[in-house]
């Protein structure tokens, strides 16, 4: 590949799923007028998805899905131990993702509801990091493409790799879209890391929270503004937990 | 020849999920074929318990990264028929063209990306973008074609954005709804050159009975609702959906088998053309005929076939549309309601077949039970049973081993199966 004028090695890549729906995958395979280009960056050895090919040296792995057996963390500890770099790849990889709405019963409670008297293992939904160390974490369900390239040729060129610290509400605004919250509606685009182009709310559909919080959220005050506004906490409290992408403040009412 | 041959495949490659084929030959007998899914399971059904009427398509939509459209519509269409909505002409004209733009999407990667490498010898597409440039480039015109339709039509390709109960939270903006109407005719040349290698690859030969389950409305090639049949003559209303599906477990598999009439059926591309074959658009009757596939075809490669003139058929009826939607008001595009207590199932054609949600609704508009019935469910039995005749037909016509292996995996593949899907 070439950057900047400089001839580089093509990044040694492996794209692995756990548990969860593989839409992050998908999206490598999406933006299709520039796909070629994007492949040429990669030397594709392991994506069972989309090749047969099956090798064990690569530089980058990424990992979508959370952990919920026990055969998933020692296929997670064999890949982080040959992968330089790991990135959590998605919501479900990076805080648990909606698997998680499962973890609030038993586990025999929820083999029985699904499953009757067959024997399934399962275990509370786990982010990735909960199984080994990650170096880089991409969220949103599912992952913008526009980012994944980013933050892809930003390891191989080894510059500065970070995620946008503001809310979804200033790129929101950058839309001109009309503020859900003064149609009425809940909206976690206050309190949510921005990056996706705020394209839930550009659809006029609530931000649900998929890319965790933003950094320097003010959550009582987020409380305050739907108290109110007199819009039901009960509600809120429903979207915080739906990626459980909030759980250290989803109970931070004061 | 007595020969013995066991063949044990730990997570295919080129399908959506983990999945074993398991065989094993003992002098030139076959004892055992197995469809072995592996995959995770999540529990959505779990997940669903007490969540809000309202966002259950939102949630839904994560059982797949695939058919999240198929699975937003078959939730909405379960809870609006569960509360008495009728949401507006326009909202639905716009969900018709939504699956559309998910089944171009869905059914250009697999032909593409999952099953022409097997054709090609290759291991993937990557080699083909050098070999087959011409090719690849039409294959991803047509995928990013069927993206941006759901793009225009839902906010996002993958997890809709826009797709609510009651209707649309925001309308197709029809500057890019008259773009949309250019390129689906641009794209046009992309799908004959398709049609032009297919005709050129040779569909192995093989053919089980089998009862083909889908959709159908009687006046459109169906999609969103509708009765549910079957070609051995089943006729159900959509409610109907357990007597349809009778789900059933297997020890060596977490995902649940089912049967209708018969021990095992197929849903899907071609069990859509097989039931509905007289609503297709005449230019997909023609490609259907060049390929010389007509139905009943009990040949499951010819699925592959069927999704091709699926796809015809869908560059028509989207163009149709969309132009539609442009001489239509797009100001009412969703009907206020009252969440309110009550039971319905909602079926549409996902692009690998019939997809099922259930859902009972309580007096506080939360969800009380759900259920959700996948196609690749609804395949399993069949990829099991013909997995088995397969093997006996290869063995007796002297098959070398490699490719034996080399059919199994075409085989189970031609289902275009979905198995993280299937273990939601």
């Amino acid at each position: 590949m070439n950057h900047l004028g400089f001839e580089m090695e093509k990044v040694k890549i492996g794209s692995f799923d756990f548990t969860c729906c593989e839409g992050c995958q998908l999206q490598l395979a999406n933006k299709e007028s520039t796909l070629p280009d994007f492949l040429a960056l990669l030397d594709i050895r392991n994506f069972r998805e989309i090749s047969s090919e099956r090798l064990d040296d690569y530089d980058i792995a990424l990992v979508e899905g959370s952990i919920t057996r026990p055969d998933e963390i020692e296929r997670l500890k064999a890949i982080r131990a040959k992968a330089k770099v790991l990135i959590a790849f998605g919501t479900c990889a990076c805080f648990g993702g909606v698997n998680s709405l499962k973890n609030r019963i038993p586990q025999e409670e929820a083999i029985r509801e699904v499953y009757d008297n067959k024997a399934v293992e399962t275990m509370p939904s786990m982010k990735i990091s909960d199984v080994v160390q990650v170096d880089h974490s991409i969220p949103g369900c599912p992952v913008s493409k526009d980012e994944v390239e980013q933050i892809l040729v930003g390891i191989v060129t080894r510059s500065q790799v970070s995620l946008p610290t503001y809310p979804v509400c200033v790129d929101c605004k950058q839309q001109l879209n009309t503020c859900l919250f003064d149609l009425g509606e809940l909206c976690l685009g206050p309190i949510t890391r921005a990056g996706c182009n705020a394209v839930c709310t550009t659809g006029k559909s609530a931000c649900l929270g998929c890319r965790g919080p933003a950094e320097e959220l003010n959550m009582p005050a987020f409380f305050e503004l739907v108290k109110d506004r007199a819009l039901s906490l009960d509600d809120l409290h429903e979207m915080l937990a739906f990626y459980n992408a909030f759980e250290p403040f989803a109970t931070d009412e004061t | 020849m007595k020969r013995d041959y066991s063949l044990d495949i730990h997570h295919l490659t080129r399908v959506e999920g983990h999945a074993d084929i398991q065989i094993t030959v003992r002098d030139g007998q076959l004892v055992d074929a197995r469809w072995a899914i592996v995959e995770t399971p999540r529990f959505f059904e779990v997940m669903l318990k007490g969540m809000s009427a309202e966002r259950v398509p939102f949630l839904t939509s994560r059982i797949c990264g695939i058919c999240s459209i198929s699975h937003s519509l078959a939730s909405i269409r379960a809870v609006e028929r569960a509360m008495d909505i009728v949401p507006p002409i326009a909202a639905e004209k716009t969900r018709l063209l939504a699956m559309h733009g998910e089944t171009l999407q869905s059914h250009a990667l697999h032909l593409f990306f999952l099953i022409a490498p097997d054709f090609a010898g290759t291991s993937s597409v990557l080699p083909l973008i050098q070999s087959h440039p011409d090719l690849v480039r039409a294959g991803l015109q047509l995928k990013e074609l069927g993206n941006e339709i759901s793009t225009v039509t839902t906010g996002r390709c993958t997890h809709p954005v826009s797709l609510v109960v009651g209707g649309l939270s925001k309308a197709p903006d029809k500057e890019r709804l008259l773009q949309l109407r250019t390129m689906i005719q641009e794209r046009k040349p992309a799908l004959e050159t398709t049609c032009s290698f297919f005709h050129t690859l040779t569909i192995p030969a093989f053919s089980r009975e089998t009862e083909f389950i889908s959709l159908s409305n009687g006046s459109t090639y169906p999609s969103i609702g509708g009765r549910l049949v079957s070609s051995d003559g089943v006729n159900l209303e959509e409610n109907d959906y357990l007597l349809m599906t009778n789900e059933y477990t297997q020890e060596f598999s977490t995902s649940k088998f089912t049967r209708l009439s018969r021990q095992s059926s197929a849903a899907g591309a071609l069990a859509r053309f097989n039931n509905n074959y007289d609503l297709l658009h005449p230019k997909a009757k023609e490609v259907a005929e060049s390929f010389g596939l007509q139905p009943v075809c009990h040949n499951p490669f010819m699925n592959n076939i069927a999704q091709l003139v699926e796809c015809v058929h869908i560059l028509e009826d989207a163009g149709d549309l969309v132009n539609s939607l442009l001489d239509s008001d797009l100001s009412e595009i969703k009907t206020p309601y009252t969440p309110k207590a009550g039971i319905a199932t909602g079926a549409v054609e996902a692009p690998r077949g019939v997809l099922y949600h259930h859902i009972e609704i309580d007096e506080q508009g939360k969800v009380a039970k759900a259920d959700c019935i996948i196609p690749t469910t609804q395949n399993n039995g069949n990829i099991h049973d013909d997995l088995r005749a397969l093997v006996e037909q290869a063995l007796r016509e002297g098959k070398k081993d490699g490719e034996i292996t080399k059919l199994c995996e075409m085989v189970v593949r031609s289902y275009d199966p979905c198995i993280s899907c299937s273990v939601h």
